[in-house]
């Protein structure tokens, strides 16, 4: 059930066409990170465009999972990692169990971190990517059993958390306007 | 749809994410003990994929091309002057090989050589980059009814680039020589010594387990070796360059960080395979 259904007052008659834009705007957030992780793989040619795909993916599920939680359920979050471990080729399950415990923690801090104004949301999404870089990173040499280098890992942490004002402003934008189910 | 009371809703809420971590590391056992369901999930997913990329990749090209067409104007006289004199160079260097060529041919002629099979080969566009934080390899298009196999081997117009190791209904994954997995028998190729070249996901893999005494030298070049069956003898790999450290790494002949087409050649070889097919039976070393 929609919330807006829940909140008395008057608003138009749920006719199909009504319904179905109610249901866009719901399936914006996770439509949206889905596109945008194929969209980093496509050939554009880039170097080190390997690290663009956990920097979109991580962006999506932090934003979504603080401003919109209801349209990323966990569900979703993992159905969105296990694509991450596909098209990463991380051995699978790893891209799962770091963005569920992405949107966990970022669940679990909603309440402070909304209130608060860009930077400081942007700071704790830098602690989010460190951690998570951390931990693909530990469980993929745990599974492969192999020391990795750590290069990579830091690379991905810095370049996600430099990535995420630029999407961020989309997502904000789209948040108030495209993906708001109660200008439905 | 069944009603339930809104406390155990709730309960059924906060029970979803720890359920569903639980299944997190339940598919990454499920991953780590059998690997083929991954594999193959991920060919599915690239063959999905390909016809995207392939539409992506001319206008995509077209862009870069103009880019670069825009920087090579400001520079055209420089590179003129230099292409001048590396084709004058070159044009010494050509009469020295047809010279050697045909001493070669006499040679052999005397000596009653068994030639080399001459290999089948097919070419390839790379569509993607298939590799990953911690993985290096391009993914071919190679269209619905292709006939290349696991472990064939990749070259571009320079070098070697890796090997075949996952093949899907229209595309095949090939594992860079960077790769951390990739292991390759080679010949130093002034003193004849014997090493392997081993990935380490930077841009130059590393040189390892050389004989004691014959140290590589800076320069020198690295070529396949017949052992083990994986590789046939002298494709070009790259040259030996010291790092500061002074490790020796080979510097790829090939140009792998900006691969658009490859050959992929059949040798007919039988001897290790991918590394992931290890435990499987073979597929097609049937004599």
């Amino acid at each position: 059930m929609a919330r807006s259904d829940q909140i008395p007052g008057i608003r138009p008659r749920a006719t199909l066409g009504r319904q179905l834009d109610i249901a866009a705007r719901h399936a914006f957030p996770a439509t949206c990170t889905i596109l945008l992780m194929l969209l980093t793989e496509t050939p554009l040619g880039i170097a080190d465009q390997y690290a663009l795909l956990p920097a979109v993916t991580l962006a999506c599920v932090y934003f979504w999972s603080l401003f919109r939680p209801a349209a990323m359920p966990p569900v979703v979050v993992f159905m969105i990692g296990l694509l991450f471990d596909l098209l990463g080729y991380l051995p699978i399950g790893v891209g799962v169990l770091t963005l569920l415990v992405v949107h966990g923690l970022a669940l679990r801090w909603r309440r402070v971190l909304t209130r608060q104004g860009f930077l400081p949301v942007w700071l704790a999404f830098a602690g989010f990517s460190a951690g998570a870089a951390v931990l693909c990173w530990i469980l993929t040499a745990a599974l492969t059993v192999r020391l990795l280098p750590a290069a990579p890992a830091l690379f991905q942490a810095v370049l996600t958390a430099a990535l995420y004002p630029a999407l961020a402003i989309l997502f904000i934008k789209a948040h108030r306007t495209v993906a708001d189910p109660e200008r439905a | 749809m069944i009603r339930l009371s809104i406390q155990a809703r709730q309960a059924l809420a906060k029970l979803t994410l720890p359920v569903l971590i639980a299944a997190a590391f339940g598919i990454m056992l499920l991953g780590k003990a059998d690997t083929v369901i991954a594999e193959k999930a991920r060919m599915a997913l690239a063959d999905a994929m390909a016809p995207i990329y392939v539409a992506l990749a001319e206008p995509l090209a077209g862009v870069r091309d103009s880019i670069a067409d825009a920087t090579d104007l400001w520079q055209i006289r420089a590179d003129n002057a230099r292409l001048r004199e590396e084709n004058e160079r070159l044009r010494r260097w050509q009469s020295v090989a047809l010279a050697l060529d045909a001493e070669n041919q006499r040679l052999k002629a005397n000596l009653n050589w068994i030639p080399d099979p001459a290999p089948s080969y097919v070419t390839a566009r790379v569509v993607a980059d298939a590799g990953g934080v911690y993985a290096k390899a391009v993914l071919l298009s190679v269209g619905p009814n292709h006939v290349i196999r696991k472990g064939e081997i990749a070259l571009d117009e320079r070098g070697l680039v890796g090997r075949v190791t996952e093949v899907g209904a229209r595309t095949a994954r090939v594992l860079l020589i960077t790769d951390l997995n990739s292991r390759i028998p080679v010949i130093l190729e002034n003193s004849r010594a014997h090493a392997i070249l081993v990935g380490t996901n930077g841009p130059r893999p590393r040189l390892m387990y050389w004989p004691e005494g014959t140290m590589p030298q800076e320069g020198e070049r690295v070529v396949t070796s017949a052992e083990a069956s994986a590789f046939p003898a002298n494709l070009p790999i790259g040259i030996v360059h010291f790092t500061a450290a002074n490790v020796p790494e080979v510097v790829p002949a090939a140009m792998l960080n900006r691969l658009e087409v490859v050959r992929i050649f059949d040798y007919g070889l039988g001897g290790v395979v991918a590394p992931e097919a290890a435990s499987r039976p073979p597929e097609r070393w049937d004599h």
